[in-house]
């Protein structure tokens, strides 16, 4: 078990010593400063407007509560992407690439194992992409309250799916690199993205038409790539407190509809993060490289 | 004391090419064994078997008694794949250090700076991978494979990428390896290196051994050649022992002779007579 965590703890570091570089946190940080200083810049804009009060406002709607919530929704929805992009160039080429290019050899034929080997990979890229979805997450979360003074009910659950969200789309990039190349994996990865992004907007139309069918798609997708159902569900818990006129427009807000999705999410998403860590394991053991 | 590797009834296929039909090979206890085969034969493949790399689809390999593939047989094992790569952000150092770890090496510093000495890099601890050239990184592969004090070394292709000067520093190197009782097993193109270090040859082709022995054993006779005075003479079926019995029918049908030369063969020849001079 010792030397089990001292693997762990040896590829992981250098797991994420190529990341650093290699520069590709240097990217993720410039790029990152530049959508946070942008972030603050237009809820500064938004909360001068709006305090402003022309009238205009649609009656009963509460345009603080309104916009630092509608700008909280972009910015958690923008982390979710930034933190997938992230996970998708930390795990890119973890297998095939790494195998097709040789630098995969010299590390599986020590005795290591290639379960640990995996299980390190995996262990440092959900470190770095969960780490880097909190601090821009808080970092929304602060700005927005600093320049508008509002602040989100159940921040705190708001973070953690976040966390768990981005954990998985980290362990389904693991899976996806054992059995593609690293540009189809990147490819499939975001086009998984996007399909669970599909299902929530599915889902949103189908509240909007009260289209009983649409919404079963869009339930069905989200529980198939529950990263997405756990983004609802964050989402939903930054505005579960907000009723009346107000509450309906932003259950609709336009970044994905947010949904309640009850007690059983986290522990499905844990059973999900276990066959996708499985399967990975299973095609990495059997290949041959 | 088991065999350093054994590979016994060894069968690879990939859908319907075949890569290996059966090899049986053992290497000794600090023997140098040369794996010799052209291009396809599936020398790259037998290797990697006994490093785990792939999955045979039948038969069985050990590895200083362990199955091949296994953590202890792996902790036992060097290997440089015939096509590898270190970060290239990583220090010749680093990439010593690192493989130290996971091969649970306690030879610390000293062990890598005597590593990177005996392949000619120790002016080059702290250079970049990426500047490196590639005789240079052949070089650290090969470091990398005797991290650990292992009791098998395999070298596939280990000199493909370097000068002549390189290439003696290896065969040095083999022989220091082979003065300390390490088993190496060499898969190589380069058929005279072979011929100088290596204690047995085995020779395959299309996933088959077609010949093993010594590289004495299998460099046949070249015949004689026996200068007179009408010209050079040639015996191609002749051997040294049959020598004095030549010079003595040529002069006692009045030749003058002027030298005698015994011509022997080489592995090439050899090698080429065995799997043909077809290019693959």
């Amino acid at each position: 078990m010792r030397l089990v965590l001292q693997d762990l703890r040896t590829i992981g570091g250098y797991a994420l010593r190529e990341a650093v570089r290699r520069k590709v946190l240097l990217v993720v940080v410039v790029l990152t400063i530049c959508f946070l200083a942008l972030y603050a810049f237009g809820t500064y804009q938004a909360f001068k407007e709006v305090s402003r009060g022309d009238g205009g406002g649609i009656s009963g709607v509460e345009e603080e509560v309104l916009t630092g919530s509608t700008l909280l929704g972009l910015a958690m929805f923008v982390t979710l992407f930034l933190g997938t992009v992230l996970a998708v160039f930390v795990t890119l080429n973890a297998v095939r690439g790494d195998a097709e290019r040789g630098l995969l050899q010299p590390l599986v034929v020590r005795p290591v194992g290639r379960t640990t080997l995996l299980l390190a990979r995996f262990l440092a890229a959900a470190a770095v992409c969960v780490i880097y979805v909190q601090i821009v997450y808080w970092s929304a979360v602060v700005l927005t309250n600093a320049t508008g003074g509002y602040y989100p009910g159940h921040a705190i659950a708001g973070a953690v799916a976040l966390a768990a969200a981005v954990t998985i789309i980290v362990a389904i990039a693991l899976l996806g690199t054992t059995l593609l190349s690293s540009t189809a994996n990147g490819i499939a990865i975001f086009m998984v993205f996007g399909a669970g992004l599909a299902a929530g907007l599915i889902g949103q139309i189908g509240t909007a038409l009260n289209s009983d069918t649409l919404e079963q798609i869009s339930s069905i997708a989200t529980w198939a790539l529950p990263f997405e159902a756990l983004y609802q569900d964050g989402l939903h818990a930054l505005t579960a407190d907000i009723d009346g006129v107000t509450g309906v427009i932003v259950q609709l807000g336009p970044f994905g509809g947010s949904q309640d999705a009850g007690p059983l999410l986290y522990p499905f998403a844990l059973v999900y993060l276990l066959a996708a860590g499985w399967l990975a394991d299973r095609a990495f053991r059997r290949a041959d490289l | 004391m088991p065999d350093a590797l054994l590979a016994a009834g060894l069968r690879k296929t990939y859908r319907a090419a075949v890569a290996l039909a059966g090899v049986d090979l053992r290497v000794g206890e600090g023997e140098l064994v040369g794996l010799l085969g052209p291009n396809g034969a599936g020398k790259s493949t037998l290797t990697k078997i006994a490093v785990g790399l792939v999955r045979p689809t039948a038969g069985a390999v050990t590895v200083l008694g362990h199955p091949a593939g296994s953590t202890a047989a792996l902790a036992r094992t060097g290997y440089l794949a015939e096509l590898f790569r270190f970060p290239g952000w990583a220090s010749a150092d680093e990439v010593l250090a690192l493989h130290q770890r996971l091969a649970r090496s306690a030879g610390g510093a000293r062990e890598r700076a005597e590593l990177l000495g005996l392949v000619g890099l120790a002016e080059a601890a702290r250079k970049r991978v990426e500047a490196m050239s590639k005789g240079m990184q052949q070089r650290l592969g090969i470091a990398q494979a005797l991290i650990g004090e292992p009791g098998l070394v395999l070298l596939d292709e280990p000199t493909s990428a370097l000068d002549p000067a390189g290439r003696r520093t290896v065969r040095e190197l083999l022989e220091e390896l082979r003065g300390r009782g390490v088993a190496v097993l060499l898969n190589s193109h380069l058929l005279s290196e072979v011929e100088l270090v290596c204690d047995r040859v085995v020779i395959v082709d299309h996933g088959r051994t077609i010949a093993v022995g010594t590289p004495h054993d299998l460099v046949s006779a070249g015949g004689v050649e026996i200068e007179t005075a009408g010209g050079t003479q040639r015996f191609a079926d002749a051997a040294r022992g049959d020598v004095p019995a030549l010079v003595a029918r040529l002069v006692a049908e009045g030749e003058e002779i002027y030298g005698v030369r015994v011509v022997t063969g080489t592995l090439e020849d050899a090698y080429l007579k065995l799997v043909g001079k077809d290019a693959r």
